[in-house]
């Protein structure tokens, strides 16, 4: 028992404001297109990629955030320098009941009710565990989701929010919908990763994967990334929250 | 390696048993392939490791005939999931199978289609079929069931438990799995090799560069294609990294099982500086974009290699002081000691793999068996414990740490200078064969055959947690309900690599 509180005490306190970390060098975040590069429309990038998450768009390149899987294979294609892939992770977008133009009553309700703490029940219906894997880091004591009165509850019954990550896959269907049903209102779901915000653009069509998340069930907040860094998922819950 | 024992499929179990010798030799890997277009036969591979080789029986059926052979499982129970699956997949029947249920297709898929055929066009609707999926229970006076999952309590990943109980004691367990299959076998079919690597990588996310690895060697090796010495040594750095944040994490993860909050919380401060020299080395948390086809992206400067000899000189002292916390500690002891036992005899049957095979006595591992890229000019021992037990895969983590941070070391200090990729020239269409590499979990081992073009015809990717799932199912029985989640963390098995 000593050497535990020895442990603790030399150990000291090691958690980390969530922003504090700043990505490394190498750190593929946000691909990014130039605005004053004139692009040749020579499709490299639209071919090379992965996951279709480009398409060509009035003579430039537009980049589906919701499908980047940040491999940055179409920078390192891009002849002319129309591409450049940043560090930044902070590409959560709000949908549902949480989008600005409609439906503000309710949003600040959620807001109110679920503001200063939420309780959340991660739901994987096809992800790699990757996301799952960033979901667990978010309790550890460098990240300590804890520490802004969040938490992961063991079942539905108690959530304010659903962490769905994966695609939706056919075995998993009626896993996701009865989640759904038994979570109290008012809730909130959140699209963690790129499969769960894309589909089946990440592994392709499939007999076996159904769509996105919000094909089945509403989504509030689409946190993009493949995986998205512990950091990305606080900034998502951060900006459900209007906490930033 | 590259030469298949062609046989018909009626003899198929008299020289598997042949070959298998009473367990001398071990069933690694068993899968079908539909080659109807290229010779109108279905083939049905098995891979066994004999002695120091690996070889291959081929059996086929022809199109025409009964869709049918004679299942091995009865002799062989290592292929009682690889033959379910090829019913599933193929609807080949294994004639003679103890236990035909459905395996990676659940209730929700009608009868009689057969994803993996290549005339199963994936653009095909399937009508959601309202099927039973039998669970294997025990009955008897005093006897309950308790189903568990797909939705867990903690932050894991979907199967469904179901436990046969007697009071406290279970008494036989049975698991339902592929929630989180995706179907990418399929998926990736026809896509240009370089491109389908991008799926491969994301089979699953703690096992990237082990599946990326096994994806790449194959390609490799159908292609006659030497990977750059610089580049091996970058992929062995990468996959030790990787069994590194891997088994800190999961022994720190072991102590949630027994709710141990100071182990649980040291493990994962420990892994997150792992995961952050991860990203420093490769851009990405879980290593991904580091391994390709033909050899690696990303070269190693020396800043780099200084910032993880000074993450390993921290981690060391650290890990091993938290490592005392269980030594001498009678309650953690308490409860690791002869829970979950797993026989050597039972992992032999079942053909189990790495760091759960290596603590019931069975003294593999394919980085020295059958060793791939820079490994045999390596020094690494290879820790084999007997008992079985949960204890006995902690000390087999514990002290695979400190091989993996010597390997580490010498990766660092031998790397030769040279380029970092080879062409992957054009292959022969219809050439096919195998990659494999020892992941955190145990070997992984890919299997694919080239199609026009350099493209994907078939990949059958077996990762480590799939011969290990059914042991899962031997070492619970005899063991109380509250001790599962523990026997389960000593596994730590990967959902996602057996569903696909």
């Amino acid at each position: 028992m000593l050497k535990v509180w020895k442990k603790v005490i030399v150990t000291g306190n090691v958690t980390e404001p969530w922003e504090k970390s700043v990505p490394p060098e190498r750190s593929r975040g946000e691909v990014v297109v130039e605005q004053n590069v004139a692009c040749t429309g020579c499709n490299l990038c639209v071919n090379v990629c992965p996951t279709k998450a480009i398409t060509l768009y009035e003579g430039s390149p537009m980049i589906n955030q919701k499908a980047c899987v940040f491999c940055g294979l179409c920078v390192e294609s891009c002849q002319d320098g129309c591409l450049k892939q940043t560090s930044n992770y902070k590409l959560a977008t709000l949908g549902g009941s949480l989008v600005d133009n409609t439906g503000s009553e309710l949003k600040n309700k959620i807001r109110r009710v679920l503001g200063r703490s939420l309780h959340i029940r991660h739901l994987d219906i096809g992800s790699c565990n990757g996301c799952d894997f960033e979901m667990n880091h978010l309790c550890n004591p460098v990240y300590d989701i804890q520490q802004y009165g969040i938490d992961f509850v063991a079942s539905p019954r108690h959530a304010d929010l659903l962490m769905v990550t994966g695609p939706v896959t056919r075995n998993s269907t009626q896993a996701l919908l009865m989640t759904y049903e038994a979570t109290p209102t008012p809730k909130l779901v959140m699209a963690l990763g790129a499969c769960a915000c894309s589909g089946d653009q990440i592994f392709g069509e499939s007999y076996a994967i159904r769509g996105a998340v919000d094909a089945f069930v509403p989504v509030d907040i689409y946190v993009p990334g493949c995986p998205p860094r512990p950091q990305a998922i606080i900034h998502g819950l951060m900006l459900a929250l209007d906490r930033m | 390696m590259k030469d298949y024992k062609m046989i018909p499929a009626a003899e198929l179990r008299e020289t598997a048993y042949q070959l298998y010798a009473d367990g001398q030799n071990g069933l690694m890997s068993m899968f079908a392939n539909d080659e109807r277009q290229l010779n109108g036969n279905y083939a049905i591979y098995c891979l066994f490791s004999v002695g120091k080789s690996m070889q291959v029986i081929k059996a086929v059926l022809k199109e025409k005939g009964k869709l049918e052979f004679p299942s091995i499982t009865p002799k062989i129970s290592a292929a009682a999931w690889y033959e379910r699956e090829i019913y599933d997949m193929f609807g080949l029947k294994p004639v003679g199978h103890p236990d035909l249920r459905p395996l990676a297709l659940h209730e929700n898929w009608p009868q009689g289609i057969f994803p993996l055929r290549k005339d199963f066009n994936i653009k095909t609707p399937v009508p959601t079929a309202k099927k039973e999926f039998p669970m294997a229970g025990v009955e008897g006076e005093g006897v309950f069931t308790v189903p568990v999952g797909p939705i867990h309590a903690g932050i894991i990943e979907p199967g469904h438990f179901r436990f046969s109980q007697a009071g406290e004691d279970i008494i036989r367990l049975d698991a339902k799995l592929f929630f989180l299959h995706r179907g990418i076998e399929k998926a990736i079919e026809g896509a240009p090799i370089e491109r389908a690597f991008y799926q491969v990588e994301r089979i699953s996310g703690i096992c990237t560069v082990a599946h990326s690895l096994s994806y790449c060697q194959a390609i490799e090796n159908i292609a006659v294609v030497t990977v750059p010495p610089r580049a091996q040594y970058l992929r062995a750095l990468v996959g030790e990294m990787e069994r590194l944040y891997n088994h800190v994490g999961d022994i720190g993860n072991l102590c949630a099982g027994m709710g141990f909050a100071v182990g649980i919380m040291a493990g994962a401060r420990l892994k997150e500086d792992i995961m952050r020299v991860n990203e420093a080395l490769t851009g990405h948390r879980f290593l991904r974009g580091m391994v390709v086809p033909g050899g690696v992206r990303l070269d190693i400067n020396d800043q780099l290699s200084a910032e993880i000899r000074s993450m390993l000189d921290r981690l060391m002292p650290d890990f091993n002081e938290m490592i005392e916390l269980f030594r001498g500690n009678d309650a953690f002891l308490n409860r690791v000691e002869t829970t979950g036992i797993v026989p050597r005899q039972a992992a032999l049957d079942l053909g189990v793999v790495g760091v759960s095979a290596r603590a019931s006595g069975v003294d593999v591992d394919i980085r020295r068996d059958f060793p791939y890229g820079c490994y045999s000019a390596l020094k690494f021992d290879v820790p084999v414990y007997t008992d079985g037990d949960v204890a006995a895969r902690l000390w087999v983590r514990v002290d695979e740490v400190a091989q993996t941070v010597n390997l580490i070391r010498q990766i660092l200090a031998k790397m030769p200078q040279g380029p970092l990729k080879a062409t992957i020239p054009a292959i022969k269409p219809y050439s096919s064969g195998f990659g494999w590499c020892e992941s955190p979990q145990g070997n992984n081992i890919h299997w694919l055959m080239v199609g026009e073009n350099n493209t994907v015809y078939r990949l059958y990717a077996r990762s480590a947690a799939y011969p290990n799932w059914p042991a899962l199912t031997v070492a619970a029985p005899g063991n109380i309900i509250p001790d599962f989640p523990l026997i389960n963390k000593s596994y730590e098995l990967s959902y996602a690599c057996v569903d696909r």
